[in-house]
This record gives structure tokens, sequence and C-alpha cells, in this order.
């Protein structure tokens, strides 16, 4: 990577600064391309969903933004500062794994398959990281845990193990620790693809929850279309590592532009 | 010919229990210095340093591809030419330690490398620190399927003591050697140590595999 | 005295020891495996004496230690009768002991290939001995075949206990030239070297040909 990286601000500045701001952020592994200059931004308090057919390169996104992946080219920025970089000497240069894990701090993530951490209780694991990254005392993230496991409906599963838990009271569990964080921005890669049908329910409703009572940034990708037109601020259709469309939920599917995004919405709906 | 003489068992067999206390000391010690070199090992071979973790890996393919009996002899001998004695005890440890941290740290290796990639990744998402991911995520996962093969080891490294009679540590092998000797008979001095073997390997072996189903379940793993 | 003129001088004599244990670890491979074998298949009979003889030699070899096992074999034996030259106790020893561990093996083997190939197998009336040997131990040759590998380290390095009934393999060796030199870190750093050479040269990639072979022919090479 000989990029000239002078073209990138070393922070963003202003009022109307976004949460996250991809510019022209490229990511390959060896000749594959899975991201082609990427630029996406997101507001604070914006619920963004990214949608696309299987290997668009979505989860990829939000693993870069997670600092899951490296960069190919390109700068991440979350509240103006650089993610992927940092400035040294008044250059942009690789961020190193202190700065990361400082910037970190500003990011959480919910998985597809919950990754909770199995011999832990549902309290256990909302209240590891908050007492060993954040420093809380154990009391103090016990509270925290109780209240956020009490919000995603599950103060009756405390004390138990997730082995013990359905997979859409795992997830729950797993938004929990990441709002135990309190994160700028938290990641949803396909929340609900490994749930079972009849608990997507629990798990949209948390997330709906989140949107209209707090101020979240959020990034999520999804299948379930109707939630998706129902939840977004924005929905952005990727297509080969790049943005195909993007607009409104309604912009969206009520009139969408690109043939593409045509054909990808009816295959979807036909599926259906 | 054939004359087994319980008096004389009788008369060798506190000496003979005496050695078996010896032997249980030179495995315990063995192994414990074992668990912690070989985690040494395994972590060195997850650096980022290629380098490094060939090195290591190349270590430890050489201690598990030549024979105990010719370190111990080795790490015995080679000192003195250059000025340093150590005793029986220390070289034999320090042999038995450095064969058995090759083969603990292979079997740490499997464990860790069979912890599901989404909990590394539930950890940085986390941002718990290298540390922390190792010693309170990925170690307490690792060790239910590493357990089955640190038993097996310990067992192992039980066996294995008798080697070091060759350098003179006193254990069991050694005592009945020394008995035999003595005595010029062999018959019973050797049947007692492999049946003091079978006495204490046996039960070990179960004993460990009741240990690791507890440990599975109260991680809440099965 | 340089390690050229060390490699010069005794390096026959290792050559010769070497030439020992390779002989030993051939003999007592090709006895473990028949042993291992005919254990296993003792341990899925269905009499009950059958059975108790296969595990009762599977506990004691795996219950006692190599060394103890060669000098019960070797000192104690004879007052039943049974003297054995010291060449044939040490590879017979070694061979009966790396035997019990690979009938475990053997055993697991035969019972990772799944039920339905039984099945199959009766479904088309085959014997038992044939059921076995045509439809069920193809299979379970290709799943044991890496670990075997191991046990054949494992047995190369057994081998060389048998110096201590004075068997002139490398590792008696190396000792007899410590012994008059004094030059330990010569004689038994070029033994280990030599080991080393032995099981990542010839063993490991001996055992790969074999597990490329042996899948070809279930042709999933
Ligand atoms: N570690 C990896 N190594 C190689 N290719 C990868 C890796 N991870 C993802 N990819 C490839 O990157 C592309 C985008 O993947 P991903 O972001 O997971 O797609 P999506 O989430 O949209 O289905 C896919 O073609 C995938 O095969
Ligand atoms: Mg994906």
């Amino acid at each position: 990577m000989n990029e000239d990286m002078s073209k990138y601000p070393l922070r963003l500045e202003g009022s109307d600064k976004p949460m996250v701001r991809f510019m022209n952020v490229t990511k390959s592994y060896g000749d594959l391309v899975v991201l082609d200059s990427l630029d996406l931004d997101v507001a604070e308090g914006e619920m963004v969903t990214v949608i696309g057919p299987s290997g668009s390169g979505k989860t990829t996104v939000l693993r870069m933004l997670m600092t899951l992946e490296t960069i190919n080219g390109g700068v991440i920025y979350v509240d103006g500062e650089p993610l992927t970089h940092m400035e040294k000497n008044g250059v942009l240069v690789p961020a190193d794994a202190k700065h990361m894990r400082r910037m970190r701090a500003n990011i959480g993530m919910c998985f597809q398959h919950f990754n909770l951490f199995p011999h832990m209780t549902a309290i256990e694991n909302c209240m590891e990281a908050p007492v060993h990254v954040l420093g809380l005392t154990r009391k103090e993230a016990r509270e925290r845990g109780l209240e956020l496991l009490a919000l995603v409906g599950l103060e009756e599963k405390v004390d138990e193990h997730p082995a013990r838990l359905s997979g859409g009271q795992q997830q729950r569990v797993a938004i929990a620790r990441a709002l135990a964080m309190r994160p700028k921005v938290l990641l949803f890669d396909e929340v609900t693809s490994a749930l079972d049908p009849e608990v997507i329910g629990e798990v949209t409703n948390v997330i709906r929850k989140l949107v209209s009572e707090h101020n979240l940034t959020m990034l999520m990708v999804t299948h379930q279309m109707g939630f998706a037109r129902e939840i977004s601020d924005r929905i952005c259709l990727f297509y080969r590592g790049q943005i195909e469309e993007q607009g409104t939920p309604d912009e969206l599917f009520g009139n969408p532009q690109r043939e593409r995004t045509q054909q990808f919405l009816r295959a979807v709906t036909e599926a259906m | 010919m054939f004359d087994w003489r319980w008096d004389f068992v009788w008369e060798i067999l506190p000496r003979l229990i005496w050695a078996t206390g010896n032997t249980l000391i030179a495995a315990l010690l063995g192994y414990g210095i074992a668990m912690v070199l070989g985690l040494v090992f395994a972590l060195a071979q997850r650096t980022p340093s290629r380098i490094l973790t060939m090195v290591v890996r190349e270590l430890v393919e050489f201690i598990r591809s030549t024979p105990l009996v010719l370190q111990i002899f080795f790490i015995f001998y080679v000192g003195p030419q250059f000025g340093i004695r150590l005793s029986p005890w220390v070289s034999g440890m320090a042999a038995i330690g450095l064969h058995y941290a090759a083969y603990l740290s292979e079997v740490y290796r499997g464990g860790i490398e069979a912890v599901p990639r989404g909990q590394w990744e539930a950890a940085t998402a986390l941002n718990l620190s290298t540390a922390r991911t190792y010693f309170r995520v990925i170690i307490p996962q690792a060790l239910p399927t590493a357990l089955a093969g640190m038993g097996n080891y310990l067992v192992g490294i039980f066996k294995d003591t008798p080697m070091l009679s060759v350098i003179g540590v006193a254990e069991l092998m050694h005592t009945a050697n020394a008995i035999g000797s003595e005595s010029y008979r062999f018959l019973e001095p050797f049947t007692l140590v492999g049946v003091i073997f079978l006495a204490i390997s046996l039960p070990t072996a179960w004993l460990i595999r009741v240990f690791e189903r507890r440990v599975r379940r109260s991680l809440g793993m099965n | 005295m340089s390690y050229i003129e060390f490699l010069t001088t005794y390096g026959p004599r290792l050559m010769t020891g070497t030439l020992i244990t390779i002989a030993l670890t051939v003999l007592a491979g090709l006895l473990a495996v028949a042993i291992a074998f005919a254990a296993a298949l003792m341990k899925l009979s269905p009499s009950m004496v059958v059975r108790g003889i296969a595990t009762t030699y599977i506990e004691i070899f795996r219950g006692t230690s190599l060394l103890v096992q060669l000098y019960w074999i070797f000192f104690v034996l004879p007052l039943f009768g049974i003297t054995l030259e010291k060449f044939t106790a040490g590879y017979i020893t070694v061979g009966m002991n790396l035997g019990a561990y690979g009938a475990e093996l053997v055993r697991g083997a035969i019972k990772s290939v799944p039920r339905g190939q039984w099945e199959a197998a009766l479904a088309l009336n085959m014997s038992p001995a044939k059921r076995m040997i045509r439809i069920i131990l193809p299979q379970a040759i290709v799943v044991m075949l890496p670990p075997w590998g191991n046990l054949f380290i494992e047995l190369l390095k057994g081998t060389a206990l048998v110096s201590l009934i004075a068997v002139a393999d490398l590792m008696f060796q190396a000792k007899q030239i410590n012994g008059s030199t004094f030059l330990s870190a010569q004689s038994f750093g070029t033994a280990l070297i030599i080991y080393y050479i032995v099981a990542r040269f010839g063993i490991t990639p001996s055992m790969r040909w074999l597990e490329r072979r042996s899948l070809r022919m279930l042709g999933r090479g």
C-alpha cells in the first residue's frame, strides 16, 4: 500500500461531521477485491441498513469497522478521528495496536452466531468487559448488566449459561453485552439469520426499542427486507463491493432506480 | 527356577515403597515444569513473529522425535564438559520437563485451535486485552479439549520416570536394580515394580477420565 | 579434536549403531502392527475370554513402563525357562509395548466406520470375515494411518532403551564413545541428530506416502 495519504484529513471537524466515514476504502484478499473504493457516511444517531446479494462485501464493511479486518487502502473515521490510521508528525500512518484499542471503545458488534462466551453466565458475559476494560467495579458492572438484561427482557435468565438459552435469548444477551460497553456505534451482522423463525421477533423488537429510545448510531446487515424498510433511516444496496444504490427506505423499495436493485428486490420478494 | 519368595517380598517392600515416593515426586515435578514450559512453547508459536514460530515449531519436533533417555544423558553429561555440574535430579527433571513440554505444547495448541474463531472476534469487539482474552476466554474453553491429552501425558511422564535410573536418580527402577544386584534376585523386585506401576497408573487413568467429565460440566459445556 | 575429526573417527561406529536401530525399529514395527490388529480384533470378539485376554495384555503393557517390561523380559523371563537373546528380547519388548497402544488405535478406527457400512455389508449377506476385511478395514486404515505415524516415532525412540541391556544400537554406541572420549556434546548430540533425521526424513515421509496411497485406494486422493 503506497498510497498518498496527504489527501486524507487528519481529522474531521465541524458540527456536521459524520459519526462514521469510509473514505475511498479498499479491501482485498489476495487478488480478490472485496470492497472497491468505498465511500460511506453514517450520521450520528442514524440507522443505516446494508442489503445485497451474498458475497457482496456487507459483512466485510462491519468487520473493518470493528477492526477485525485490516484495510488495503483509504481511511475509516469514527467520530471525526481516524480509526485505521493515526497521526504521526502531521501525516496519517497505519494505526498501532494501542490506537486501535482506544478507538475500538467507540464500537460494539453483534454477530450472526452470537459468539457468547459459553463458560460464562448471561450476566458474566455482560460484566466481563465493563470490569476488565472499562474498569468498573463488579457492583457497578452488575447493575449495568442487570439493567440491560432487563431491557432485552431477560431478567429471568441472568444466571444461565448460554447452552441453556434459546438462540433468540442468546442473541439478546449478546446485544446487552455489546450495549454494556456504551459504544457510540453498534453493528449488527445478520443477527437473525441463525434463528428459528418464531424467535426472530424477540430480537427485532429489541432493535426496534433501541432505535426509538436511544440515540445510538447503528449499521445493520440483514436479509429481512420488511424489518429494514420499517426501521432504517437509509438503505444501502451493495453489489460486488460497491454501493449500487442508496436512499430512504421508501425511495429504495418504492422506486428503485437501478436495474440491479430491481433484480435483487424481485429475487428476495419472490423467495418469500 | 521359579521360586517366588514372600519373605523376600516383605523384606524389600519398604524400600520399594519409599522409592515409589521418589518416583511420584519426580513425575509431579517434571509435569509441573512441562505444563508451564509447554504453555510457553504453545504461545510462542502464536506470536506474530514468523521466525520465532518456526524455530519453536522445529524445536518441538526435534524434542518429540528423539529418545528421552538420550536427552537425559545429553543434559547430564554435556554440562560437566563445559564446567557446569548438574545433579542427577536437576538434569533428570530438566530433561523430562522439556520432553513433555514439547508434547503438552501440542495439546495446548490443539485445544486453542479448537476454540471457534468467533470467540476471538467477540473478545476483540469487547476490547479485551490479549492477556485477558487468553486467560479468561480462550484457555477456559481450550481446557476441556486439552484435558484428555494432558491426563494421558501425566500418566506418560509417570511411566517414563524409570529412565531417570540411568543417571542414578533413586526412583523405583533404580532401587529395584540395586536390590537385584545386592541379592542376585530379580524376580521379586522387577515384578513388584511392574505391579506398583499398574496399581498407580490404572486408577489414575480412570480418575483423570472422571475429572475430565466434571470439568466439562462445571464449565457449562458437554 | 574438531567435530570433523570426531565424525571421521567415530562416524562408522555411529553408522553401525544406526543400522541396528533401524533393524530394531523395522522388526518391532512389524510385530507391533501384527499384535495391534490381533488384539483389536480380539477385543471386538463376542467371547468374553478372548476379550479378557486382549484387555489384560493391553492394560499390562500400557499400564507399566517399557523399561520395566524390558528388564522383566530380559532378566526375569529366563527364570521361567524362556531365555531370549538380547537383540530378540529388545525388539519383542518394544513391539509388544507399542502393539498395546496400536491396538487401541486400530479399535478406535474400526469403531469410527459408520454403522451404515456394517449394515450395508450385512444386507449384502457378506460373512463376518469378509465384512471386516473387504468393507470395514479399508476405511479404518485411512483413519488410523496418521496416528500410526506418531506411534512409529515413539517406537523408534523406544528402541533406544534396548541399549540398557547392551544391544549395540545407536544409543549404545553414543554412550560407549562418550565413555572413552568424554566428548559428551559430540557423541550424544550427533546421536540426537541421527534419531531426528531417521524420524523426520525416514518415518514421517513414508507414512505420508502411505496415507496418500490409502486415500487414492478409497478414491479420495
Ligand atoms: N478471510 C477471507 N479470505 C478470503 N476471502 C474472503 C474472506 N472473507 C471474506 N471473503 C470474501 O469476500 C467476499 C465478501 O464477503 P462478505 O463481506 O462476507 O460478504 P457478505 O457478507 O456480503 O455475504 C466474499 O466473496 C468472500 O468469499
Ligand atoms: Mg455476511
